[in-house]
C-alpha cells in the first residue's frame, strides 16, 4: 500500500520525549504493543511511518508487524484528522433511523469523502462503529461533542457553528 | 456522618452523558448552595437507568420522583420547589410516572419496568459506581468473601453448573463447562479473562454494566479465578467506551486498595489481579480467540479450534473467557443460590437476559426481561410500541451474527433455542424494531457491509465470501437483480455458514438467510418488479406530485436542491425524473401531502 501523507509528518521534540517514555513504561511487558500504539496515537494524533519505526526500535518488533497490526485494528490511522472531527454512528439504531443520509449531507457540505481530511486539514469526516448512544439515535459527533436525535435541519446547523 | 434527608440520583451513562448531564450535576450543586440545603441533599452520579431515550434522567428520592428529559434551566424549579418545600414538579416528571391524581407512581409500576426484572442491571442506576463503599452496601464483595471462606473451588463450580448459566456473549455455551475444563488441566499459570469487546452495533449492556457497576465484575472474575486456579485477569474492553474504562479503572484501584484484588484476598492465602487492555476497534476480537490474540499485542485474527482456549488459551496456557454479562450474574447466583436462579426463565434458558432497544419504538434503552418473555410483550408493553403511528414490521436481533423475527412470529417467548430454531440468534442482545419503511434487503445490506468490512481476511469463504454476498445484495438493491442472484445467493450463503473458519463468518449468512426466509416476496420484488416495496432502496424509487393535490403553491420547487421541480403558480407542478436525486426534501416541505414516493 502507498502511504501518500497529504501533510508531512512535523513531530515536536516533546511529543518524541512522550513516546520514548511511553516505550520504556510498557518495555518487557508482555503484550506491550497495542497499549504502545494506544498512547503514541495520543500523543500524535494518529500514526505516522516516522511513529512506527520509533516504536519498532524501542520496543524490538519489527517494523512489518507493526504495520500489520496498526492497519488492521480501525481506531489506528495513519491519517491526521481534521480540527474538526466530524464521525457519524453508522450502528444499526442509526442506521435504521437514517444516518446515511446524515453521513450524504456532511460530505456534500464539508467537500470530503468518508475516511479522508479536507486539504486545509481543517474538517474530516469519519462513519464509525456503533458508539453505544443507540438510545438517541442518529447519532454524530464533533470531536469530543455529541449530538443525538438528529434530523437534516439540525445536521445544517451544527455544520454551520462550526464551518462559519 | 451527615444526615441527608433527599438524594438526587443523575444517570451518567453514556447516553444520558450525551444528552447533557454533566451539566446537571454542576447546576444542582450550585443551586442548591443557593438555597443553603447543599448538606441535607446529596446529588449522586449513577449509571445507567435504561431509558436513554428519556435522558437525561433525574430521580429524587425518598419520594422516587422521575424527572425526564432534564435542561438545565429546570435545576433552579427543582431545588426550590421540592427540594425546598417539598412541592413535587408535576410537569417535569415522566408522564407514565404520574397517576391521573396527580399521585406518582413507584418505578416499578411505570410500563418500561413493570415486566423487568433486573439481576445482571440490579446496581444500575442505583449505586454510585465510583465508590465501593456504596457497592459493599449493596451486598458487594459477599459473595467473594464467602467463596474464598467457606466453599472450595470444586463447590464454586457445582453451583454455577447447577444453576444452568449459559454465556451471555451470544452463543449461549454453559459457563461452567468452561471453567470446569480449565480447573481440570493442571495447576500452573492460567488466566482469567473479561469479554468486553462489545461489537454488536445495537447492543450495549456490557458497556452500561461496566458503567453502572463495575465491581461487580471485578468480584464476579475473582471468584473465577479462585475457581480454576488463575491469579491474573485481563479485562479486553472497547477504546470506544471512555467512560467504562475510566470507571473500570478506578473500581480497579478501589478494590486494590480494599485488599479486595491483589496479594492475600481477605486474608486467605489466594491472590489475584486485574489488568486492562484496550481493543482498538475490530469487530472480529470479540470472538475468543480472536480477543486473546490481540491481548497477546497481534493482528486480532481467530485460530482454529479446538484446542479450546480452556485448554491452550492466552499464550498457550489455560484461560477461561465471558461476557461481563455472564459475569454480574455470577454474584447474585453465589449469594442466592442455584436454585433461586433457576427459578427464573425457561427450561433450556435460565435466568435474565439485558436487551438493548432501539430502532423505531418509543423507549429506546436497556431492558432486562426474564428468559421466555415474548417478542410481543418486549415491543408493545415494555418499548411502548412503534411511533408515528406505524406498523412492526421485524425485529433483528444478534446483530451482524442474527437474524429478523417478522410479526407472524412475534408471540415466540425469546430463549436462546427458541431463537436459533427460527433463524434469529439471541447475540449479546441488540433488538433493533423496524417498521414498514424498513427494506429487509436493504437491511441485509447493512449488515453485509459490516461484516465485508470486519472480516480479519484469514479464511477464504469469510473474506472472498461475504464480498460476493454484498455484491450480488448491491445489484439486487439498484435494480438489477435476476431471479437466478437469489438462487446463488442462498447457496453461498450455506456454503460460508459451514466453511468459514470462527464464528464471525459462520454466522455471516445469517441476516440473508433469516432475511430470504420470511420476506422473499421483498426480494422477489427487487429482481422481478424493480420495485422496493418499503420505499427505502434510492435506485428504485421515485418521487412524483400527484396533481389532484397539487395547489402550485411553488414550495417544493423552492426547496429542490437541483431544481427539478417546475410549474406554474397555482397550477399542478410536475417533477423531472432524470434530474431528481430523490434527496425527499419536497416530500417533507409539502403542505399539502402532494408529493409520494413511488
Amino acid at each position: 500500500m502507498v502511504e501518500n501523507n497529504t501533510i508531512p509528518f512535523n513531530g515536536t521534540p516533546e511529543q518524541h520525549e512522550k513516546l520514548m517514555a511511553a516505550i520504556e513504561k510498557y518495555k518487557g511487558t508482555k503484550g506491550a504493543l497495542i497499549p504502545v500504539l494506544h498512547e503514541a496515537q495520543e500523543i500524535y494524533g494518529y500514526l505516522p511511518i516516522e511513529v512506527q519505526k520509533t516504536i519498532a526500535e524501542g520496543i524490538n518488533v519489527p517494523l512489518s508487524e507493526i504495520y500489520g497490526v496498526v492497519t488492521f485494528y480501525t481506531q489506528f490511522v495513519t491519517q491526521p484528522k481534521g480540527e474538526y472531527r466530524f464521525a457519524v454512528c453508522l450502528g444499526t439504531a442509526c442506521y435504521v433511523k437514517g444516518a446515511g443520509a446524515i453521513i450524504d449531507r456532511i460530505k456534500e457540505r464539508i467537500g470530503v469523502e468518508v475516511g479522508t481530511c479536507s486539504a486545509d486539514g481543517k474538517c474530516s469526516l469519519d462513519a464509525t462503529r456503533c458508539i453505544g448512544a443507540c438510545g438517541l439515535a442518529p447519532v454524530l459527533t464533533v470531536n469530543d461533542d455529541v449530538y443525538g436525535k438528529l434530523t437534516l435541519d439540525d445536521v445544517d446547523a451544527i455544520l454551520d457553528k462550526y464551518l462559519k | 456522618m451527615n444526615l441527608v434527608r433527599s438524594h438526587v440520583l443523575v444517570c451518567g451513562g453514556t447516553g444520558c452523558t450525551s444528552s447533557g448531564c454533566e451539566k446537571l450535576i454542576k447546576e444542582f450543586d450550585v443551586q442548591l448552595a443557593k438555597a443553603g440545603i447543599d448538606k441535607e441533599v446529596k446529588v449522586v452520579k449513577t449509571g445507567c437507568f435504561g431509558l436513554c431515550a428519556l435522558g437525561p434522567i433525574v430521580i429524587v428520592y425518598p419520594e422516587g420522583a422521575f424527572y425526564s428529559m432534564v435542561k438545565e434551566e429546570n435545576i433552579e424549579e427543582i431545588v426550590n420547589e421540592h427540594l425546598l418545600k417539598g412541592r413535587i414538579v408535576t410537569h417535569l416528571l415522566y408522564d407514565e410516572s404520574v397517576h391521573e391524581g396527580e399521585e406518582i407512581k413507584p418505578l416499578n409500576e411505570i410500563d418500561f419496568y413493570k415486566k423487568q426484572m433486573r439481576i445482571a442491571l440490579r446496581n444500575c442506576g442505583v449505586i454510585d459506581p465510583e465508590n465501593i463503599d456504596e457497592y459493599i452496601a449493596f451486598d458487594g464483595y459477599k459473595a467473594l468473601g464467602k467463596v474464598l471462606t467457606e466453599m472450595t473451588p470444586e463447590e464454586v463450580i457445582a453451583v454455577v453448573k447447577e444453576s444452568s448459566l449459559r454465556g451471555r456473549g451470544g452463543a449461549g455455551f454453559p459457563t461452567a463447562l468452561k471453567w470446569e475444563f480449565a480447573a481440570k488441566q493442571p495447576k500452573g499459570q492460567k488466566f482469567v479473562c473479561c469479554n468486553a469487546d462489545e461489537g454488536d452495533p445495537g447492543a450495549f449492556m456490557d458497556r452500561s454494566i461496566l458503567e453502572g457497576d463495575p465491581h461487580c465484575v471485578i468480584e464476579a472474575m475473582t471468584i473465577a479465578a479462585y475457581a480454576i486456579g488463575s491469579n491474573q485477569g485481563y479485562i479486553y474492553i472497547r477504546a470506544e467506551y471512555p467512560i467504562a474504562v475510566n470507571r473500570l479503572q478506578k473500581a480497579i484501584n478501589q478494590a486494590k486498595e480494599y485488599g479486595l484484588l491483589g496479594d492475600n484476598i481477605f486474608g486467605t492465602d489466594f491472590s489475584f489481579d486485574l489488568e486492562i487492555r484496550l481493543g482498538a476497534g475490530a469487530f472480529v476480537c470479540g470472538e475468543e480467540t480472536a480477543l486473546m490474540t490481540s491481548i497477546e499485542g497481534y493482528r486480532g485474527e481467530p485460530r482454529p479450534r479446538p484446542p479450546f482456549p480452556a485448554v491452550k488459551g492466552l499464550w498457550g496456557v489455560p484461560t477461561i473467557l465471558n461476557n461481563v454479562e455472564t459475569y454480574a450474574n455470577i454474584p447474585q447466583i453465589i449469594l442466592n443460590g442455584a436454585e433461586w436462579f433457576k427459578g427464573i426463565g425457561t427450561e433450556k434458558s435460565k435466568g435474565t437476559k439485558v436487551f438493548a432497544l432501539g430502532g423505531k419504538i418509543h423507549n429506546t434503552g436497556l431492558v432486562e426481561v426474564p428468559m421466555g418473555t415474548t417478542l410481543r410483550e418486549i415491543v408493545e408493553e415494555i418499548g411502548g410500541g412503534i411511533p408515528d403511528g406505524k406498523k412492526f414490521k421485524a425485529a433483528q436481533t444478534g446483530g451482524p451474527s442474527g437474524g429478523c423475527i417478522p410479526t407472524s412470529l412475534i408471540d415466540t417467548p425469546i430463549d436462546y433455542d427458541s431463537l436459533t430454531k427460527i433463524g434469529a440468534m439471541m447475540g449479546s442482545g441488540g433488538l433493533i424494531v423496524m417498521d414498514e419503511d424498513s427494506c429487509m434487503v436493504d437491511i441485509a445490506k447493512f449488515f453485509l457491509e459490516f461484516t465485508v468490512d470486519e472480516s480479519c481476511g484469514k479464511c477464504a469463504p469469510c473474506r472472498i465470501g461475504t464480498k460476493r454476498m454484498l455484491e450480488i445484495l448491491e445489484k439486487i438493491t439498484s435494480g438489477n437483480g435476476t431471479v437466478e442472484d437469489i438462487e446463488n445467493l442462498k447457496d453461498l450463503a450455506n456454503t460460508i455458514k459451514s466453511s468459514a473458519l470462527c464464528g464471525l463468518g459462520q454466522t455471516a449468512p445469517n441476516p440473508i438467510l433469516s432475511t430470504l426466509k420470511y420476506f422473499e416476496d421483498e426480494y422477489m420484488a427487487h429482481v422481478v418488479e424493480k420495485r422496493c416495496p418499503a420505499g427505502a432502496c434510492k435506485d428504485l424509487l421515485s418521487y412524483v406530485i400527484i396533481a389532484d393535490k397539487c395547489k402550485g403553491c411553488t414550495i417544493c420547487a423552492k426547496n429542490c436542491p437541483v431544481n427539478a421541480i417546475s410549474g406554474e403558480v397555482k397550477k399542478p407542478f410536475v417533477i423531472d425524473q432524470d434530474t431528481c436525486i430523490k434527496c425527499g426534501v419536497c416530500e417533507g416541505k409539502c403542505p399539502f401531502k402532494a408529493i409520494v414516493r413511488q
